[in-house]
């Protein structure tokens, strides 16, 4: 353990009910001193890849130790800010020059890097193959060409194994990372179970049979009869011969996806869900913060992102709009003279009354939503140790001091 | 360019949580009211397209929920079924047990089954006249391109076998632009309009689909012209605020605040979309859909978001 860094409160964490985990007093600074690894989920489009940044960043800068951010899809700017401009796979240390120049002063090293599918899974298959000549051949196949690059689960499964890869060798105190945006939140957490699944399969064992005795088995001959005229005999071939050769490494892979599904349950892992308080996203990512613990799992904090500022709840402010709204010939009568006497074009009642009556609507509108969110925060089911809110930023997060700038809203 | 609606078949894309559902739905009701006979169909099975218009769940049977209006989920199993029997007539599919099996199987070795069993069902649907326009709520943008050019690759992958010989034919569809379109969906923010512009280019390179239209949801309102913002800064210094203060008997801060943050918020926004008009072929409509201050999701809304549609597009 690197300085700064504490453990302490790693063995007091899963008493609380299950359906519960806690009540959101939590801290985000307590939450990952004690653990390892977090892994941030959550709907699309909610802000997640930017929260788990802000969420390494802040780790970094105060807890100390080797922080790692795993990150999958960065917006460009953000992906420079974290210097992982065409680095791709391998990790890379953010250089204190950068932390510099933002006037930060972290105790801790930050290191990033970005998933690379493709590589990931070439990668895996040289760990497994028995030999030089089933790896070339699998890595030349075009169906594992298919499945590597464009198989969309296969996004989920390599992000796990990756975290699982670099985690074991034991080089970071903590690493945050961001999951792919998958068509469905939970994929990820099934996916190392679905390969194990996959390879173990008797539809695998079908397959892999040698093509002439397949059709003296009474039991599986309608079976490779309609495979055959819906996908032609050459290409059943060679899906059997990818998998002739993905077997040899099937002891492996399976082993491989054990280990990783362990890791997800550790309790030196936590999950980060990430979400806003619109509707549709926080339905979804409050069905997944339930998945999770009935699943065993640490959900250690819920992250509101984009929330709009309390003071548009306010109803003396809301007082106040609909009297600027209802009175707005009056007051734009009253107000003409003191704005006219400094410019004589600012002192044109109608104007004035138009500004008045744009600005009371204008508040009114968002006060509608404002309250609305706040509702849905009340009504939250599941609220572990940390609930924590980031206000709606009216600019874009893109360097480390926007980065900080979001992390210290969620970080005490 | 064939004009949106007298399309036959829209898939509506885009970035998650930018609402897509919510254009898919609107899109679909609007070609309803104009008179059409439409189909709309949810690809990711959440079940949120009934929910837009308070229906009750769909199934992968379409059913009229609204006047001319039908609703289906995409099943790809059921699709696989109605696929062998409509088109393969093989007799032995009600006794085949491990069908599920074997088709997620088969499904997950060879990428491409899946979404072609997908496509196909639109297609199909298009190419029988049974509807006068299909509307899919189709994956996100990223997964979008895969579905789309499933038959190119199938076409490419398996040479022979009954699957190959269907594909030309929704490769016919899914090529002609005057059948065949992609609505892209996007936010005027910075993510959503990077991933728009990336796909209008992919959408080109990797499939044979035209991109019909841009559609920018929540597009905030314009608070003040020039003018009108230089008396807001005046009502905002202290002197005029104080006023005001004394004449509506209240602290107007919050007011005047949301109204910068508005202001601040829209013209971060505006960056946005003028990267989107230089990002995207000028040929390719933008359309532009208001911000709406309820956030709830149901018919009350999808009509809300139709008629700002139907106005973009002159109607």
């Amino acid at each position: 353990m690197a300085a700064g860094r504490s453990t302490q409160r790693a063995g007091s964490r899963m008493d609380s009910p299950a359906d519960s985990p806690g009540n959101g007093s939590g801290s985000l600074d307590g939450l990952l001193a004690a653990k390892e690894i977090v892994i941030a989920c959550g709907p699309g489009g909610v802000g997640k890849t930017t929260t788990a940044a802000a969420a390494g960043v802040m780790a970094a800068l105060r807890q100390g130790g080797k922080v790692l951010v795993l990150t999958v899809d960065p917006a460009k700017r953000l992906a420079n800010a974290l210097g992982l401009e065409g680095i791709g796979n391998t990790e890379s240390r953010v250089p204190d020059e950068a932390f510099r120049s933002a006037g930060l002063k972290p105790r801790g090293e930050l290191w990033a890097a970005m998933l690379d599918t493709k590589e990931s899974w070439d990668a895996l298959i040289r760990r497994h193959a028995p030999d030089q000549q089933t790896r070339d051949q699998i890595l030349a196949n075009p169906l594992y060409k298919n499945i590597s690059g464009r198989f969309v689960q296969s996004h989920d499964y390599i992000a796990m194994e990756r975290l699982y890869e670099i985690h074991s060798e034991g080089k970071y105190d903590l690493i945050v990372v961001d999951t792919p945006p998958t068509r469905n939140a939970l994929d990820f957490l099934d996916a190392p179970q679905r390969l194990a699944d996959f390879f173990s399969s008797r539809l695998l064992r079908w397959l892999i049979v040698p093509y002439r005795s397949r059709l003296v088995n009474v039991a599986t001959k309608p079976f490779y009869q309609v495979a055959d005229r819906i996908l032609g005999t050459q290409f059943l071939a060679d899906i059997s011969e990818f998998f002739v050769l993905f077997q040899s490494m099937y002891d492996g892979f399976v082993e491989r996806a054990g280990a990783v599904q362990r890791l997800l349950s550790d309790r030196r892992t936590t999950f980060m869900v990430v979400s806003t308080l619109e509707g549709v996203p926080l339905r979804e990512a409050e069905f997944f913060a339930q998945e999770l613990t009935s699943r065993h799992l640490h959900l250690g904090a819920i992250v509101l992102n984009k929330v709009l500022p309390a003071y548009l709840q306010g109803s003396a402010a809301a007082t106040v709009a609909e009297a600027m709204k209802d009175r707005a010939e009056e007051l734009a009568t009253s107000l003409a003279p003191m704005l006219g006497s400094a410019d004589i074009t600012l002192g044109d009642v109608a104007q004035i009354r138009r500004v008045l009556t744009e600005v009371a609507d204008s508040f009114l509108n968002f006060r509608v939503v404002a309250l609305r969110e706040a509702e849905e925060k009340s009504q939250l089911g599941t609220v572990p140790e940390v609930l924590a809110t980031v206000p709606f930023f009216d600019t874009d997060i893109y360097d480390l001091a926007g980065l900080v700038r979001l992390g210290e809203q969620i970080w005490d | 360019m064939t004009a949106l609606l007298d399309l036959k078949l829209v898939f509506v894309t885009g970035k998650g949580g930018v609402g897509k559902t919510t254009v898919a739905s609107a899109l679909a009701l609007l070609a309803s009211q104009r008179g059409k006979r439409v189909l709309v169909c949810e690809v990711d099975a959440k079940g949120d397209v009934s929910g837009f218009y308070e229906a009750p769940p769909t199934g992968f049977v379409e059913k009229e929920i609204l006047p001319g209006l039908f609703a289906m989920t995409m099943d790809t199993e059921a699709s696989l079924r109605e696929y062998l029997k409509l088109h393969l007539r093989i007799p032995v599919v009600g006794r085949i047990g491990p069908l599920a099996k074997a088709f997620d199987f088969v499904a997950t070795a060879a990428p491409g089954v899946r979404e072609i069993l997908t496509v196909g069902k639109f297609c199909f649907e298009v190419r029988e006249r049974n509807y006068d326009l299909v509307v899919v709520d189709a994956p996100a943008s990223g997964h979008i391109i895969g579905q789309l050019a499933a038959p190119q690759a199938i076409n490419d992958l398996v040479k022979v076998g009954l699957i190959r010989s269907q594909t030309d034919w929704m490769l016919e569809i899914l090529s002609d632009a005057s059948q065949t379109g992609l609505i892209a969906v996007c936010t005027p923010e910075e993510m959503p309009v990077n991933e728009t512009i990336e796909l209008a280019v992919r959408v080109k390179q990797d499939t044979t689909v035209q991109l019909s239209a841009v559609v920018v949801n929540r597009v905030l309102p314009e608070l003040f012209s020039r003018q009108e913002e230089v008396v807001f800064d005046a009502l905002t210094t202290a002197g005029p605020a104080e006023d005001l203060a004394e004449l509506v008997g209240g602290d107007p801060g919050p007011v005047l605040q949301a109204a910068r943050l508005a202001v601040t918020m829209r013209r971060t926004r505006s960056t946005h979309l003028e990267r989107l008009r230089e990002g995207i072929d000028p040929t390719v409509p933008l359309l532009y859909l208001p911000y709406l201050f309820t956030r709830s999701h149901g018919l009350r809304t999808t009509r809300q978001v139709a008629a700002s549609l139907g106005e973009e597009l002159g109607y």
